[in-house]
């Protein structure tokens, strides 16, 4: 593993292996969407207590655990770059900042829409909710800081410094159902035991969490490609400059 | 401890002689907090409850304004790149500077949290919660802000960008304060242990991102 990660250093060898799986990766994505969409919206059935309004779920959930996830890997790619400087951990912790963000604002959009037919309300300030927003800062303020040094060497280990410190919050969001008493409900499908969660309901949750992720893949080599073309660019002006 | 002594002693002497400075954050603190019972009204209806939370919320961001200081100046004029040379590890400095800086802020600010709070309508029988919860959680808010200050060292918009920074990982530190000032149940256990965390964890942040911007 190790090693194919260190083999994967080389731009041309990462191009070549990026142009291979990307299309499986949308495609499956693509398709995991539609069925998955299918599943959540048309065949699951309804909740008893909260009607069509569950459904918001299929989308809510896979994006929460796409938006921790992909702060996790964001971290560890950013231990990777400080501590083996490995020259795609770097771009590739870079690369996850926008997406994690995008799922942490739909978790949070999504969240807020389910909560007023449900909780009554848009918004209340425990302690899920509120550390789940300061995720959504942590994203901000990391890829803010990817912009402000104009030598990008000094921004990538600034913000994988940022990037480790901000993991800290990572066990507090999944932990703090548990901790704090609160309005949202505790971990129903990953915890030990079965999951407390119907079949009917699971299927369809787990197709939509398969679409998040691959299209989260597609999206990580799209972007890691898009950058390693802007640093070739850059690097070949400078020569034609020079 | 030598270095930590030495480190402690100049910057405080800076801190007195350069003028008003950390006495500058300061009054921000006292201003902030007097604007809010201007703003919400003579009335002591919508202040009663609230004092001490408004008053954690202002030091935040007192403390805020003090932090683009704490390395810039030494950063600068070079300072910073012979005490990175120094045998002894950058942590020892980063902490001793800390000290300094709480010494010349946060202390300022706790001892006059009392007369504010009474200000802000908290009850008599909570001031001396209030003060406690400051002396427990302001150097939390240095030790923090220190490695965020240290981080953005030679940034574009260095001050906005401590700022964005450093605010969600205040969240903790509000929270658990503005708890223990109102003297709810383990908040004040919680508050001492952040700010012990902090002390562990913060020096060996900030010295990493020290010697990435003296390296530079």
């Amino acid at each position: 593993m190790v090693r194919s990660l260190h083999r994967l250093a080389s731009p041309g060898r990462f191009r070549r292996f990026a142009g291979r799986i990307l299309p499986w990766t949308a495609g499956v994505s693509g398709l995991a969407f539609v069925a998955g969409l299918w599943l959540a919206l048309v065949e699951s059935p309804i909740d008893y207590q909260q009607k069509d309004s569950v459904r918001i779920m299929y989308v809510h959930v896979p994006a929460a655990w796409m938006a921790l996830s992909t702060y996790a890997v964001m971290a560890l790619a950013s231990a990777g770059a400080l501590i083996w400087r490995h020259p795609l951990a770097d771009l590739a912790a870079k690369a996850s900042a926008a997406p994690g963000a995008g799922f942490t604002l739909i978790a949070l959009v999504t969240g807020s829409l389910w909560g007023l037919p449900t909780w009554g309300t848009w918004w209340v300030w425990d302690a899920r909710l509120t550390s789940v927003l300061a995720l959504l800062f942590l994203y901000i303020g990391y890829m803010a800081i990817w912009r402000a040094f104009d030598d990008p060497r000094r921004a990538g280990r600034a913000a994988a410094v940022l990037a480790l410190v901000g993991a800290i919050n990572l066990p507090i969001i999944k932990f703090s159902v548990d901790w704090w008493s609160t309005l949202h409900q505790p971990a129903s499908v990953s915890r030990f035991g079965a999951p407390a969660i119907d079949p009917a309901m699971l299927r369809p949750l787990l197709v939509m969490y398969a679409a998040f992720f691959f299209f989260w893949i597609a999206v990580l080599l799209i972007r890691i490609r898009a950058e390693l073309n802007e640093r070739r660019l850059a690097a070949l002006a400078l020569q034609r400059s020079s | 401890m030598r270095t930590f002594l030495a480190v402690l002693r100049r910057d405080l002497a800076l801190a007195g002689r350069q003028g008003g400075e950390s006495g500058l954050a300061l009054l921000f603190f006292v201003l902030g907090a007097v604007l809010f019972p201007l703003g919400l009204g003579s009335d002591p209806g919508p202040l009663a409850g609230a004092g001490s939370g408004l008053l954690w919320v202002v030091a935040l961001l007192a403390a805020l304004l003090s932090l683009e200081r704490l390395f810039r100046a030494d950063w600068e004029d070079g300072a910073l790149d012979l005490l990175a040379a120094r045998p002894e590890p950058l942590a020892t400095v980063v902490l001793a500077k800390c000290a300094a800086h709480w010494l010349a802020t946060g202390l300022p600010m706790t001892v006059v949290s009392a007369l504010l709070g009474s200000m802000l309508a908290v009850p008599g029988e909570r001031l001396g919660l209030l003060v406690l919860s400051f002396l427990a959680g302001t150097p939390a808010l240095t030790l923090i802000g220190a490695a965020a200050a240290a981080l953005t060292l030679g940034a574009r918009l260095g001050g906005v960008l401590t700022a964005i920074l450093v605010l969600p990982l205040y969240i903790p530190v509000l929270i658990f304060g503005a708890a223990a000032a109102e003297g709810r149940d383990g908040a004040f256990a919680l508050l001492a242990a952040l700010t012990l965390a902090t002390l562990a964890l913060a020096p060996a942040v900030a010295s990493a991102a020290l010697r990435h911007a003296v390296e530079q």
